[in-house]
């Protein structure tokens, strides 16, 4: 069995780079979502931010890999990879740790009844009952790991092994907004009614985007976030107040 | 007070669309804006404008319009029936409008998007430097019938009337494409059969993106058995569904995807792409990464080579309502019979 505690101890080399279209290159740590490769991925996107690569104009995280826009005018793509992997060559990325969250986001979410419908069928495919799975989940700081699929969107991570859930086989039906949905040991807090193939747990009335807003995706990569547990009523009450922050509360750490 | 664009009839689907706005992935945000990007270019050639404006984007269907202010528009995209006042208007040129005359757009001959571009633009709220509608994201909405349109001031609508000869995009045909991050996921045998397959545009569409559909087994991937990390992905990236049939993402697509994709159309092929209306044959042709940098043209030569093709716009006979009122013999025409009459008014 492919443990996850021996994909630990897999050395991660230094990324792939790979084309991306005609102006992008992404330098990936792996196919699938390891915590190496995640953390990998942070070490990867702050050190490129502070590299000052000329003709970059964009570079982001993803679950595994880091996307970097380029201005084909300023530079071109072999020039680029060919820095790349200088770059990346030289750091051992098997001792990556991610950078402490400089942004800690407590987001209120009702788990379970009629706000997690799948609740009970994801504990116990965790191996959990559903007060120890919501426990388990509260008590993790996750970070996000990305912004996307849909506008302002976070994928959160990792839980704990257990949770390596499957994606369901059928997309289920509609997920609300705000939805909290588990698979593959992430968090997805849906920013718009969506179908899905991941088990909704709970539900938030914090809003991802916002396009009316200054700020209209309020969460970034790489940030902090626990989910505070309320209850139903509370999640009813913060979901008619219309505030987009649904309760949340951000930190900023020193 | 300057002027507005009043839509009588507008046809599902219309909206506002520019060059969108590129660098917002860190909002989860695609690039949007025109599906047909060159339509937007050959407007900006055909009006002499300096850089393209924001324009009525309409799929399949157009409407019925009207203009508060003299001014020119350009016809561009999909081919569609056009007529002023019952007169027919070239499509791929630009044309005078004045203020009571009624502006109808009817079905497109061939393709799927074609793009109304009035010359000052049009104005109305932006968001992020950008005035295209984005309705995935929740941004601008669908424009409905009764609508008014501010625009922007036509900065010459005395210049004459222009048109643009265009290579047919709107039929279907070859797309170029280039490897992305997980070609090598593909087997060698895979790709080999997705070169030589003729796929069909599948009713199943939208800015977002198109399915294709095609015979024989799927397109699939060997993929991890954890299953395969989600990865950015790009307007032109041909993604592999389930059913390892192929799915073309345009300029509204998601930003992050779990589908294994084959490569990337080339933007040169994706209004291409983004024209084949259903039942169009589409193959699929694999450049080298150098051959596609050395296809790739800056925007600014793209549309310095557009300006030069457009040639004043004669009017074809056939378009003409009364064949009496003008002079086609005589010698003694004022010389700018070759414009359209409102041009010279």
């Amino acid at each position: 069995m492919d443990s996850g505690s021996q994909r630990d101890k897999t050395p991660v080399e230094g990324p792939e780079v790979l084309p991306l279209g005609s102006t992008a290159l992404l330098l990936r740590f792996g196919l699938t979502v390891t915590p190496r490769a995640t953390a990998a991925v942070q070490a990867l996107h702050d050190m490129l931010d502070k590299a000052d690569l000329p003709g970059v104009t964009e570079i982001l995280p993803s679950l595994a890999s880091v996307m970097l826009r380029f201005d084909p005018a300023k530079v071109t793509r072999a020039d680029l990879a060919a820095r790349l992997a200088t770059l990346t060559g030289t750091r051992d990325w098997h001792a990556a740790e991610p950078r402490p969250a400089m942004r800690l986001w407590q987001v209120p979410v009702a788990f379970g009844g009629v706000h997690g419908p799948m609740l009970e069928e994801a504990s116990a495919l965790a191996g959990l009952s559903p007060e120890a799975a919501v426990r388990q989940v509260a008590e993790t700081e996750l970070r996000v790991l990305a912004i996307g699929f849909a506008p302002g969107q976070p994928y959160l991570g990792l839980l704990p092994e257990g949770w390596n859930l499957p994606r369901l086989s059928d997309l289920a039906p509609q997920v609300p907004q705000g939805a909290v949905t588990v698979a593959v040991r992430q968090i997805v807090l849906f920013a718009n009614a969506s179908p899905t193939g991941w088990r909704q747990i709970g539900r938030a009335a914090f809003r991802p985007f916002r396009p009316e807003a200054r700020d209209p995706a309020p969460l970034r990569a790489g940030d902090a976030l626990r989910l505070i547990p309320c209850s139903g009523d509370e999640l009813e009450a913060l979901l008619h107040t219309g505030d987009p922050d649904g309760g949340a509360r951000c930190q900023v750490r020193a | 007070m300057s002027g507005a664009l009043i839509l009588h009839r507008a046809r599902p689907g219309l909206t506002v669309q520019d060059m969108g706005r590129p660098g917002l992935a860190r909002l989860g945000l695609s690039r949007g804006g025109a599906a047909d990007r060159l339509a937007l270019l050959e407007a900006t050639a055909l009006l002499g404008l300096r850089a393209p404006v924001a324009a009525l984007e309409m799929p399949a269907l157009g409407g019925s319009f009207e203009v508060t202010r003299p001014t020119r528009i350009a016809l561009t995209g999909a081919p569609m029936r056009a007529d002023l006042d019952g007169s027919a208007l070239r499509w791929s040129a630009s044309h005078l409008i004045l203020p009571g005359q009624r502006l109808t757009i009817g079905a497109a001959t061939s393709g799927v998007y074609g793009y109304l571009t009035p010359a000052g633009g049009i104005l109305g709220p932006e968001w992020q430097g950008s005035r295209a509608a984005h309705l995935v994201a929740g941004i601008g909405a669908a424009l409905a019938a009764g609508d008014r349109l501010p625009l922007g001031d036509d900065p010459e609508p005395d210049a004459p009337g222009q048109f643009l000869p265009v290579e047919d995009r709107f039929t279907g045909g070859l797309l170029r494409w280039i490897d992305g991050p997980q070609t090598a996921l593909f087997p060698v045998a895979t790709r080999a059969r997705f070169g030589t397959t003729a796929f069909r545009r599948a009713p199943t569409g939208n800015r977002q993106g198109i399915r294709l559909d095609c015979e024989g087994p799927a397109f699939a991937a060997d993929l991890p058995k954890t299953g395969l990390a989600s990865e950015f992905i790009l307007p032109g990236d041909i993604q592999m569904t389930g059913d390892g049939r192929p799915y073309i993402l345009l300029s509204e697509c998601q930003t992050i995807g779990g589908y294994p994709r084959i490569g990337t159309v080339l933007p040169a092929d994706l209004p291409r792409a983004a024209q084949s209306a259903p039942g169009a044959v589409l193959r699929f042709q694999r450049v080298t990464l150098a051959e596609a940098d050395t296809l790739a043209r800056p925007r600014a030569a793209r549309l310095a080579s557009l300006r030069a093709a457009c040639h004043p716009l004669r009017r074809d006979p056939r378009d003409m309502p009364d064949l009496l009122s003008y002079q086609l013999i005589s010698g003694v025409t004022a010389g700018n019979d070759l414009d359209p009459p409102e041009a010279s008014a």
